[in-house]
């Protein structure tokens, strides 16, 4: 497992990206994890309107204000600062996790080390070195009723990023409904993976040796399509 | 009624050794930085208090603010959800050294332990945390057919809080996401001392208006153009 091809085909951050937000109904009040799923909001499909929900609370947030024009009080769960949309809300901690557990948003999309067939997913810590750090990400596996996955497919090393059981420590159990990777789209279904989309340039054969637990098809499997950006 | 005082010296004067204090904020964004400086001056000068537990979702960032707090070495223990920033060193050092200890809670269950503390809730249940590390050694049950884990409350002595207005009956505002854990913490502690940029007389902030009322806030400074930390840090500041 070279992962060379992985390398040359698979899509970028941003495509992984542009591919989830094709998901998000008109309406949907969304929560996007910190880091690569923070690029969803942009590819916002026309004519659609998604709130985008952040942990420390604000509703309906935008874009980052142009250099200097920051205001420190306004800014998202990755300490970054935003904008405010028309229509935005302000709530405390308490109000905004009732969001998350309360099953009030509709899709939250998360990173992940590695996630398991089962939907069991770990995405909060490698180890038992260093400084251990959870935030919001065991809550925001709970309540939605979406939880994706935006990642790569394999790990820089070429190793699958899904797999059987994740020996990680985990997040939560059995949460995840679907994954985004740079080379595929997959639900998990009553305990597998189930292949809806892969890249038309790689086959089923080479798709599933880079994938670390069987790769179920039910009917056919789509192209996955991305505009060039 | 008048819960205002003259300085933020004044306003900490009462937090002792191995006091429990909760500290408002989400990284910078309503973190009361004079509040917090007050009691690292009192700390050079007296030597107390030390030995704090000090509750608050971060670690601190740089060598201001809460991260100044703890490189004066008057925290034993930090109850936070996320002790990484963008210059997390002096929380990281200090653990990896084993002179601070600290209880990682998700940051969900954070608020609601907090807010549980100050609603006179003594235990919940939450599905956060079910089947991993951190639920070890919870009570577990099961609801309509879900597992879900127990949490206790949390509860403090004191509560360094930063609000934009207040009034001398304690109601408060806030400005945009700096309110946070802030109403949460004035709920949850014996002593709530607040900093807001603006006091008013009673009548001067709209009933409508009100996010804290003025139940849960035992004194209230003013402290004008209040700093922020992530300013402070641009500006490579330190304190002392």
């Amino acid at each position: 497992m070279t992962g060379t091809t992985h390398d040359d085909i698979k899509l970028s951050n941003a495509q992984i990206a542009w591919r989830a937000a094709q998901d998000i109904a008109d309406g949907a009040y969304v929560n996007l994890g910190i880091g690569l799923p923070e690029a969803v909001a942009r590819y916002q499909p026309p004519g659609r309107e998604a709130i985008f929900h952040t942990e420390n609370g604000i509703l309906n947030f935008g874009e980052a204000p142009p250099e200097g024009q920051e205001d420190w009080d306004l800014i998202n769960a990755g300490k970054k600062a935003v904008t405010l949309k028309p229509g935005a809300a302000f709530f405390h901690h308490a109000d905004s996790f009732a969001m998350v557990r309360g099953g009030h948003l509709d899709v939250a999309i998360l990173g992940a080390y590695q996630v398991a067939q089962n939907g069991d997913l770990a995405n909060w810590s490698v180890g038992a070195r260093g400084v251990p750090a959870v935030g919001g990400a065991m809550d925001l596996v709970h309540g939605a009723k979406r939880v994706a996955v935006l990642t790569e497919h394999v790990t820089k090393k070429g190793e699958p990023k899904l797999v059987e059981r994740c020996a990680l420590p985990l997040t939560g159990v059995g949460c995840v409904t679907r994954v985004y990777t740079s080379l595929a789209v997959i639900d998990i279904e009553n305990g597998r993976f189930m292949l809806r989309e892969k890249l038309p340039a790689i086959g089923l054969e080479e798709l599933q040796s880079l994938t670390g637990a069987e790769l179920a098809v039910d009917g056919t499997v789509a192209d996955l399509i991305v505009p060039e950006f | 009624m008048d819960k205002t005082i003259e300085s933020v010296a004044e306003a900490v004067a009462g937090i002792g050794d191995g006091a429990v204090v909760m500290i408002g904020g989400f990284g910078g964004s309503g973190a009361p930085i004079e509040l917090m400086h007050a009691l690292i001056d009192r700390h050079r000068q007296t030597g107390s208090p030390k030995g704090l537990t000090v509750v608050n979702n971060n670690a601190g960032n740089g060598h201001v603010g809460l991260a100044a707090l703890i490189e004066a070495g008057m925290v034993a223990k930090l109850v936070c959800s996320f002790p990484r920033s963008a210059d997390p060193r002096v929380f990281t050092e200090k653990y990896l050294a084993g002179e601070i200890e600290l209880e990682l809670v998700p940051q969900g269950t954070l608020a609601e332990r907090i807010r549980a503390g100050g609603a006179g809730i003594p235990a919940f249940y939450t599905p956060t945390s079910y089947g991993t590390q951190l639920a070890q050694g919870k009570p577990v049950a099961e609801f309509e057919g879900r597992p879900y884990v127990q949490e206790r409350w949390l509860k403090a002595d004191f509560a360094l809080i930063k609000a934009h207005v207040a009034d001398r009956h304690g109601n408060l505002t806030y400005n945009k996401a700096a309110r946070n854990f802030n109403p949460l913490m004035c709920m949850a502690a014996r002593e709530t001392i607040v900093q807001a940029a603006q006091v008013v007389p009673a009548g001067g902030i709209d009933p409508e208006h009100v996010v804290t009322p003025g139940i849960f806030v035992n004194r209230v400074v003013e402290v004008p153009e209040p700093q922020q930390e992530e300013l402070l840090n641009r500006a490579g500041a330190t304190y002392p």
